[in-house]
């Protein structure tokens, strides 16, 4: 690890060292945020393919026999790819989109700032983070380009027939072990950054920036780290031992007497559900890693927007360590039909509904703080209430799938799919979206377009609603998921659904083309950005220019006086108070 | 459902009084934002080590559950006796550590000026150095001696179970062992750049690896 203190007063000029292996969080901020667009189109792309073929199963789709030869022959998909494709997509969108744009990119673009501090507190282990992210990224995709393709267990990886290889399916072997061996690199990677934004947090605050004084962005950045270094650890050696049983003729998650393809496995011993418990004791945190630093991302914009703070600071802090410490003792509402003893399911059951208070509580806080505020309507805090939306109508239905008695009914369905594309995907999507439109002008010195802004929102929010509800009552009557036809059993008068889900999946990521092609012309083009366009109050607004110089702050740490969001002040020529202000408030929000 | 509104309090900007700071920690400050550029201290060093820590905490305890769900999943367990030359290599890596810690007290002595003379320190680093080596080719020699015996990774899940364990672990020193040289590195410049920092951190890593270490041992007595 690198030592604070050993931070160099002037940027590199050399190209590699100043955009490519650069030592500078907000350069590895950003190429994490670009490393999650292009994972973001490519899953998209590969959930287009999807949904065509579900809506026309006999149709070839051009182009996509360059995928798969045997996979996609003259572009249709066979059962097997089609499962390929959907392993491909929830691995790119989970790990390399909603995992790493929230926490990773953002984070370490506006962490340090919003800390005042002029650097991560390991600048070394920032860049060997992202390089290692990039590198399980790529070792992902090399799985497009092996003989059979990529692994069709799903990005769950469910044992036994992740770890038998070739004889469990096509990609089952090599495209298995690459996407073992991608998650497992992806792993170190996120527990190196993990580390980083926890010592920076905890030891690189400026002078008065006490720990209730962080805005919650940060704190949301915070707690997730917290929650991706004992996830991350867990997932890493889920991994190492599934490689283990590819490479090594091991068994730790085969049982004995398994047989796969008319063959009897000469292994056996193992536990499949070993995985299961490994997995989701990674993966049900992953689902708040996600959701977390949008939850904090949305409340920063929100404030900001509002012109007043939320009405209780606190509760949303406590509400999301809350969440943080219960999502890992409710993993095992994902296994009600694994088999798990029946005491077992209650016992995750309960934490599983309870830790719909916190969450409760967050969203109650931000609709109380907004009734009567006179919210300024702008695509950041467009998205934001979207976020809003999309937490809660993906979330309610949490509760059904809490209970095991429904989620024996549920689980196959694409009840599930509706849910958590709506509280962990879509809510994670418009959390980075609120987060872009809001520090763009930081982080680039120009504005967004706002109109393009709004109808983009609009064409996202409508469309996700359009592909996402109607998953629920496919659910309901029973359309099952992970099949790749519908068309000759009892789910085919659903067709029409999913004819009208592929529609507006195709109009909504097309609509995503008036994002790119804003945060691109804007980039260049865009109308230059004052130094603090929407009069926020925290220090990444303090900075000397937009893009901040590259120690942030020109040199001179700031010194905070107040708490992070102090709106609505009246008696001066603004509403509003920076943190670094020396201005003295009369006001008891700021005695805590 | 009714919802309570919390308006915030309408509050007014002072003119001229003198600004008051408040926090750091929970309630205090942190003291300084110029520790930035003190020699001697960096509590991020010490945080990030620690945190390390625990991510490799909640690595071998998720490695544990495993042995103990794949030892009871199946009566396939075989259960043999444990190479005797991992008690001596235990001796080793304890012994690194007590060498260790002479050794951060006289780096230390010599980085604060108490002492002239460097060269104590350095036998003691690179002792340690060669402990750790040690230690490592000590586990090498207990793998040999299983494959002697027939076990290889995977003719048995308690084989397996060790193979990983021990591997794993001799991993981590390795990383310990890089950190060492890069103190010894540090150190040895004819103006050292070694910040006490650095060395504690290594410190903590490395005494840490000894209490993993006695775990595992006393894991893979009892279960294998």
């Amino acid at each position: 690890m690198s030592e604070p203190g050993t931070y160099p007063e002037a940027a590199p000029a050399g190209l590699i060292r100043k955009y490519v292996f650069s030592l500078n969080h907000k350069v590895i901020g950003k190429q994490y945020y670009v490393l999650s667009l292009l994972a973001v189109f490519i899953g998209t792309v590969l959930s287009w393919v999807m949904r065509i073929h579900l809506a026309w199963p006999n149709a070839a789709i051009p182009g996509v026999q360059f995928l798969s030869k045997t996979g996609a022959p003259g572009g249709m998909l066979t059962p097997e790819y089609y499962l390929q494709l959907m392993t491909m997509h929830g691995t790119l969108m989970i790990f390399f989109v909603v995992t790493t744009a929230p926490l990773a990119g953002f984070g370490n673009y506006f962490l340090p700032l919003q800390i005042g501090a002029e650097e991560m507190a390991f600048p070394r282990t920032n860049m060997m983070s992202f390089w290692v992210t990039f590198c399980a990224f790529i070792v992902a995709l090399s799985a497009f380009f092996v003989p059979e393709g990529p692994p069709l267990s799903g990005w769950t990886a469910y044992a036994p027939l992740s770890a038998l290889g070739q004889v469990a399916g096509p990609g089952q072997g090599t495209g298995q072990v690459l996407w073992a061996l991608s998650i497992a690199i992806f792993c170190v990677g996120q527990l190196l950054g993990s580390i980083n934004f926890i010592s920076t947090t905890l030891d690189l605050r400026c002078t008065g920036m006490s720990l209730m004084r962080l805005p919650l962005s940060a704190w949301a950045w915070f707690i997730t780290s917290c929650m991706s270094l004992t996830a991350f650890a867990v997932l890493l050696p889920a991994c190492v031992l599934l490689i283990l049983d590819h490479v090594a003729g091991t068994s730790f998650f085969i049982p004995s007497n398994l047989v796969v393809n008319d063959q009897l496995q000469p292994r056996g011993g193992g536990s499949a559900l070993l995985w299961q418990h490994l997995f989701w004791f990674f993966g049900h945190p992953e689902v708040y890693i996600a959701i977390v630093p949008a939850i904090g991302i949305v409340s920063h914009v929100l404030i900001a927007n509002m012109r007043r703070p939320l009405s209780s600071h606190r509760a949303v802090i406590y509400s999301m360590v809350t969440i943080a410490f219960l999502s890992y003792v409710v993993y095992g509402h994902h296994m009600f039909v694994s088999g798990m003893n029946p005491f077992a399911s209650v016992a995750f059951s309960l934490p599983t509904l309870a830790i719909t208070i916190p969450s409760t509580i967050v969203v109650l806080i931000w609709i109380g703080s907004l009734y009567g505020s006179k919210l300024r309507i702008n695509a950041a805090s467009l998205f934001a209430l979207g976020f809003i939306s999309m937490f809660v109508s993906g979330g309610v239905t949490g509760l059904f799938l809490a209970q095991p008695s429904l989620d024996i009914m549920l689980h196959a369905t694409y009840f599930v799919v509706g849910h958590f594309h709506l509280v962990m995907a879509v809510a994670a999507l418009f959390g980075i979206f609120a987060g872009t439109y809001f520090w763009f002008p930081k982080m680039t010195g120009r504005m967004m377009n706002e109109t393009l802004g709004k109808i983009h929102f609009w064409l996202t929010f409508v469309g996700a609603y359009c592909i996402f509800m109607p998953f629920y009552y496919l659910g309901m009557a029973g359309n099952v998921r992970r099949y790749q036809s519908f068309v000759d059993d009892f789910m085919a008068p659903l067709m029409p659904i999913h004819k009208f889900i592929t529609i507006a999946a195709l109009i909504t990521g097309f609509a995503q083309l008036i994002f790119l092609y804003n945060l691109i012309h804007s980039r260049f083009w865009g109308r230059p950005a004052p130094l603090n366009p929407w009069e926020a109050t925290s220090l990444e607004w303090c900075t000397p220019s937009s893009p901040p110089p590259f120690d942030n702050f020109g040199g001179k740490l700031p010194v905070v006086y107040h708490d992070p969001y102090q709106y609505g002040i009246e008696g001066g020529n603004n509403d509003y108070v920076m943190q670094n202000s020396p201005e003295q408030i009369n006001s008891a929000r700021d005695e805590r | 459902m009714a919802i309570t509104v919390h308006e915030p309090s309408h509050t007014t900007i002072g003119q001229s009084k003198p600004a008051s700071s408040s926090g750091g920690g929970w309630g205090g400050v942190p003291s300084s934002a110029a520790w930035l550029r003190l020699e001697d201290s960096s509590p991020a060093s010490r945080t990030g080590v620690w945190a390390g820590l625990g991510a490799i905490t909640m690595t071998f305890a998720a490695f544990t559950s495993a042995m103990i769900v794949r030892q009871g999943s199946s009566y396939d367990w075989q259960h043999f006796v444990l190479p005797s030359v991992l008690y001596c290599n235990t001796a080793v890596l304890l012994a690194s550590s007590v060498v260790l810690e002479l050794a951060r007290k006289r780096v230390s002595a010599f980085l604060r000026g108490q002492v002239k003379q460097r060269s104590t320190a350095m036998l003691t680093l690179w002792l340690t150095l060669g402990l750790g080596l040690l230690f490592v080719g000590g586990q090498y020699v207990a793998w040999m001696e299983l494959r002697a015996q027939g076990l290889y990774l995977a003719t048995n899940p308690s084989a397996s179970f060790f193979y990983l364990f021990t591997a794993l672990h001799a991993l981590h020193i390795l990383g310990g062992l890089c950190g060492l040289s890069l103190v010894i590195w540090r150190f040895s410049k004819q103006v050292p750049t070694l910040r006490i920092s650095t060395l504690s951190a290594v410190s903590y890593y490395w005494h840490f690896m000894d209490v993993l270490w006695i775990y595992l041992l006393i894991l893979l007595w009892m279960r294998i």
